[in-house]
């Protein structure tokens, strides 16, 4: 393996530039580094303009996403001896806007999850007194793989939909959705249901499935859109054919 | 995204990209979800095939003969052999993708997406050796 190896690393300084420009730094190319350690090394010895984003560096927080040759990637989670003897090319998540070299702006997303009412919902609650409200391991495999989310937003940067349509909801909103919709626990699916079903909630979805494939965390969000299109469907058949009570 | 932002001095310029014309071209994983989704028109014209078939067939032995010797056309056929291809195509990758859409439990115990999208074949397979025996016969 080459000891060193270079990353072109997409910068955008909107004081300075109105476009981005690529800029190449070499590294250290260490069997243990991720990309993220790459960038890392530039910030501290080569140029500490370069901004990104990053936190826990282990997969857990979310913030490190970042398009590596084309794909979508935890940067934290990613080698760079994978792409030896290189370039590596390092750019911003794509279907977001840049703010500053590698960093994104994610507040659409921000706005989005809150309509999907991703918490418990419960028509009353339990008194104290009564204890928790207990679970079976079954009815926690239901919706655990929805929990185990990040907010990466890979599966955005990865969905076509995402970029052409910017009043999609996206696959994370819509496995969260699903992550309360399955709980056992929760009563606000018929809530929920309202806004994923509009045009820009699952029906946006042409089931590229490229959400799933980049996922980190193996969240399957295209499975949830697929499995809640399902629901909806079965939901609205059952509105034509059934009287009010038999719901 | 969806909300412009403001441009002020501490609120510097976003850059946004915009998504090309030709974003399928850009993956191979893009480019098969486009083949999967122009297949629907291969099916169409499959099940356009058949009606003209099924009426040739109720309008006698003339009409059926004329449709059979059309069918025979090269360009029909290369046609067809085009939308089986594609038909092929758009059978196996939602068959492929059936177990993600799915989420079956047998006793308890989630049903592995194998045993999904096997079923499916399995049918597919059953149908067709129906089909075959129906027309054999
Ligand atoms: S669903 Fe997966 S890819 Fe999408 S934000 Fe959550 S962890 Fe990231
Ligand atoms: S730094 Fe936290 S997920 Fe990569």
């Amino acid at each position: 393996m080459p000891d060193r190896i270079s990353l072109q690393v997409l910068r955008y300084r909107p004081e300075q530039e109105a476009e981005p420009t690529v800029q190449e730094f070499e590294v250290p190319c260490h069997k243990d580094w991720v990309v993220l350690d790459g960038l890392n090394y530039i910030k501290d010895r080569l140029d500490g303009s370069l901004t990104y984003r990053w936190s826990c560096r282990m997969g857990i927080c979310g913030s490190c996403g970042m398009t590596v040759n084309g794909e979508p990637k935890l940067t934290c989670a990613t080698f760079l001896s994978e792409y030896a003897p290189g370039p590596v090319q390092v750019a911003p998540l794509r279907n977001f806007p840049i703010i500053r070299d590698l960093v994104i702006e994610m507040g659409d997303f921000m706005r989005k999850l809150p309509e999907v009412k991703p918490w418990i919902i419960r028509k009353e609650e339990k008194p104290l007194a009564e204890g928790e409200y207990l679970q079976t391991p079954e009815q926690l495999d239901d919706y655990k793989q929805f929990s185990m989310c990040i907010n990466c937003m890979l599966c955005y940067a990865a969905c076509p939909v995402v970029g052409l349509d910017s009043h999609f909801l996206g696959p994370a909103a819509i496995a969260l959705a699903q992550r309360y919709n399955l709980d056992s626990r929760d009563q606000g699916a018929a809530e929920r249901l309202e806004v994923l079903s509009q045009h820009e909630g699952i029906w946006g979805c042409t089931f590229v499935g490229e959400c799933t494939k980049v996922c980190p965390k193996n969240v399957d969000p295209a499975g949830a859109i697929q499995r809640y299109k399902l629901k909806a469907t079965i939901e609205w058949l059952k509105s034509f054919f059934m009287p009010r009570g038999a719901r | 995204m969806n909300q412009q932002p403001n441009y002020t001095e501490h609120h510097p310029r976003w850059y946004r990209t915009r998504v090309s014309t030709y974003w399928w071209l850009e993956k191979p994983a893009y480019f098969l979800f486009i083949l999967r989704e122009l297949s629907s028109v291969f099916v169409a014209w499959f099940v356009v095939f058949l009606l003209m078939l099924v009426a040739a067939v109720t309008g006698g032995a003339e009409s059926y003969r004329q449709f059979l010797a059309w069918a025979a056309r090269p360009g029909v056929v290369a046609l067809n052999v085009v939308s089986l291809l594609f038909v092929l195509l758009h059978t196996i990758t939602w068959f492929n993708l059936a177990p993600q859409a799915m989420a079956v439990r047998f006793r308890g115990k989630r049903v592995p997406g194998i045993w999904i999208a096997g079923s499916n074949y399995a049918a597919w397979v059953i149908v067709s050796g129906v089909v075959l025996w129906l027309i054999v016969q």
